[in-house]
């Protein structure tokens, strides 16, 4: 079944943008890239839009349709009525490059700043050793294909650019949490998550959650759990006696 | 929104779906069970219909609570001279309000911080949950900790409603199935938080060093992807049992016996 879709797209630069509107036909099975193919296609040869896999697995296609923070390759044009305006523009959170590509730079600055896996010293690569169920928690979290839908829809960088320098996001401080989680790391990385990537920025409102198209559980299982851990490490006065405890114990030891 | 360099796009939000509809009803069903709640607490009266204690004034611990209402005693004394409910409700108060599920419901609807997912929320400056007072939803684990001792005391009336007004053991009302859904689903609201997620296992490195932990952790993991169903019922659990007790010491209809 073929239809005509009316589509409006936002095209422009830093400078000025505005909508421009479309109507493309449509054929069954099709996704909103398809789509956006095909304005490129048949009517706007220089329409900008950045993919890659066209199957959900790269993350390039990150963008907004009707409003929600997608990607265009996963987004199935038969979940829109056959009359009905669909709006795409770009990611919001991020500087604009031109019509829906944008600069995600941000992304790659803050992903430098979180210390990689430490493993114990004198343990080379190929001696790793560990249990399923001490790393199938964070496991979870490998899924992650840095698609940065999170972190575009997350309202702490999305409505308060002055927090970019801040705060890391949802992605970075999951990274944090798997790494912190990871039966063979050795770094503690729970008063750096919170003093140097925002931690306490984050209020919990799941919306990372809701558009991550890997469905990974971010705040259930990674932001919360991470929150915890620096409670433990920072807001418990009961386990920080204990800490002196064990030092003074240690020392007459 | 419109920072520097970014897409020049004026609307708050393009979502063209009822974003706003879960915030409004979460407003609409907060609201009115705070005002309930309110209300109830500073009523100071129709609390105790025999066997039952209304969970809002559980324990109640005045001397000026009604007679047969005071299983635990009366540590507070006779200075105290406001509704019993006043000193109690600050511990399941605290643990509901830092509880993560709840941040996020009250966050979203009544801060809207931010209404809804990608759509754009209305204050200038925003600094979440880095300093005072927001700095003590931190304290959730302790709320946890005093909310799991009144789940015990909530149990224990459950225990003593199985008599009859009289006093005498082996009976059943209605009221006790009432308060016996109301203490298992706080129980369940209890066990499914993300703190007890955490104390039972999830601060650990190496869940294969702590078994049974490890157990536990499952276990709660499992209930914590129901919290917030939990939350809800649990709430609604404690306003009805509450209701079905003011109604029994109102005199607004007498308890179904079952036993």
């Amino acid at each position: 079944m073929t239809y005509d879709a009316t589509f409006r797209v936002w095209r422009g630069d830093d400078e000025e943008g505005e909508f421009a509107d479309y109507t493309v036909p449509v054929n069954e099975g099709e996704v909103v890239l398809d789509i956006i193919h095909r304005i490129q296609a048949t009517q706007q040869p220089d329409l900008a839009v950045r993919w890659n896999c066209k199957a959900g697995k790269c993350g390039s296609c990150s963008a907004e349709v009707n409003g929600k923070p997608r990607l265009l390759c996963m987004t199935r044009m038969s979940t829109f009525l056959d009359t009905e305006t669909i709006t795409v523009t770009p990611l919001r959170t991020f500087p604009i490059i031109k019509d829906l590509v944008t600069d995600v730079s941000f992304n790659y600055e803050k992903a430098r700043k979180v210390p990689s896996f430490t493993p114990p010293p004198g343990l080379e690569p190929g001696d790793y050793r560990m249990q399923q169920i001490d790393v199938e928690r964070s496991q979870e979290f490998r899924k992650c294909i840095e698609c940065f839908l999170c972190q575009n829809t997350c309202h702490v960088l999305r409505d308060h650019e002055e927090n970019k320098p801040k705060f890391s996001g949802p992605r970075f401080l999951m990274r944090i949490a798997e790494l912190d989680m990871h039966p063979l790391d050795t770094l503690d990385r729970k008063k750096a998550a919170q003093d140097e990537h925002g931690l306490g920025y984050c209020n919990i409102t799941k919306c990372c959650t809701e558009v991550c198209p890997e469905h990974i559980k971010i705040t259930d299982n990674a932001l919360i759990p991470l929150k915890e851990r620096v409670i433990d490490e920072k807001y418990d006065p009961l386990l920080a006696l204990g800490r002196v405890f064990r030092k003074d114990k240690a020392k007459k030891g | 929104m419109l920072s520097p360099g970014r897409a020049r796009i004026p609307q708050k939000t393009l979502r063209s779906d009822r974003w706003w509809l879960l915030p409004t009803v979460t407003v609409i069903v907060l609201l009115s069970f705070v005002v309930y709640a309110t209300w109830r607490a500073f009523e100071g009266a129709y609390y105790y219909a025999s066997p039952y204690l209304s969970p809002l004034y559980s324990p109640c611990l005045a001397t000026s609570c009604v007679p047969g209402s005071t299983d635990l005693g009366t540590p507070i004394g006779s200075w105290y001279v406001l509704s019993p409910a006043l000193l109690i409700l600050v511990f399941p108060l605290g643990f509901r309000m830092t509880c993560y599920y709840y941040r996020k419901a009250y966050y979203r609807s009544f801060w809207g911080s931010p209404p809804g997912c990608a759509v754009a929320e209305p204050h200038k400056k925003y600094t979440g949950e880095t300093r005072f007072p927001l700095i003590l939803q931190n304290s959730h684990r302790w709320f946890f900790i005093a909310g799991l001792i009144f789940n015990c005391i909530l149990t224990f009336d459950v225990i003593i409603a199985f008599r009859n007004p009289e006093g005498q053991w082996g009976h059943m009302g209605l009221g006790t199935l009432v308060l016996l859904i109301s203490a298992t689903l706080l129980w369940f609201y209890s066990l499914s938080c993300h703190a007890c997620k955490h104390i039972v296992g999830g601060r650990l490195k190496h869940f294969s060093r702590h078994p049974v932990r490890y157990r536990l952790w499952t276990l709660v993991s499992r209930l914590n992807s129901s919290h917030s169903m939990f939350a809800w019922l649990s709430l609604f659990g404690v306003a009805f049992a509450d209701f079905y007790v003011r109604c029994l010491a109102a005199d607004w209809f007498t308890d179904i016996r079952f036993f």
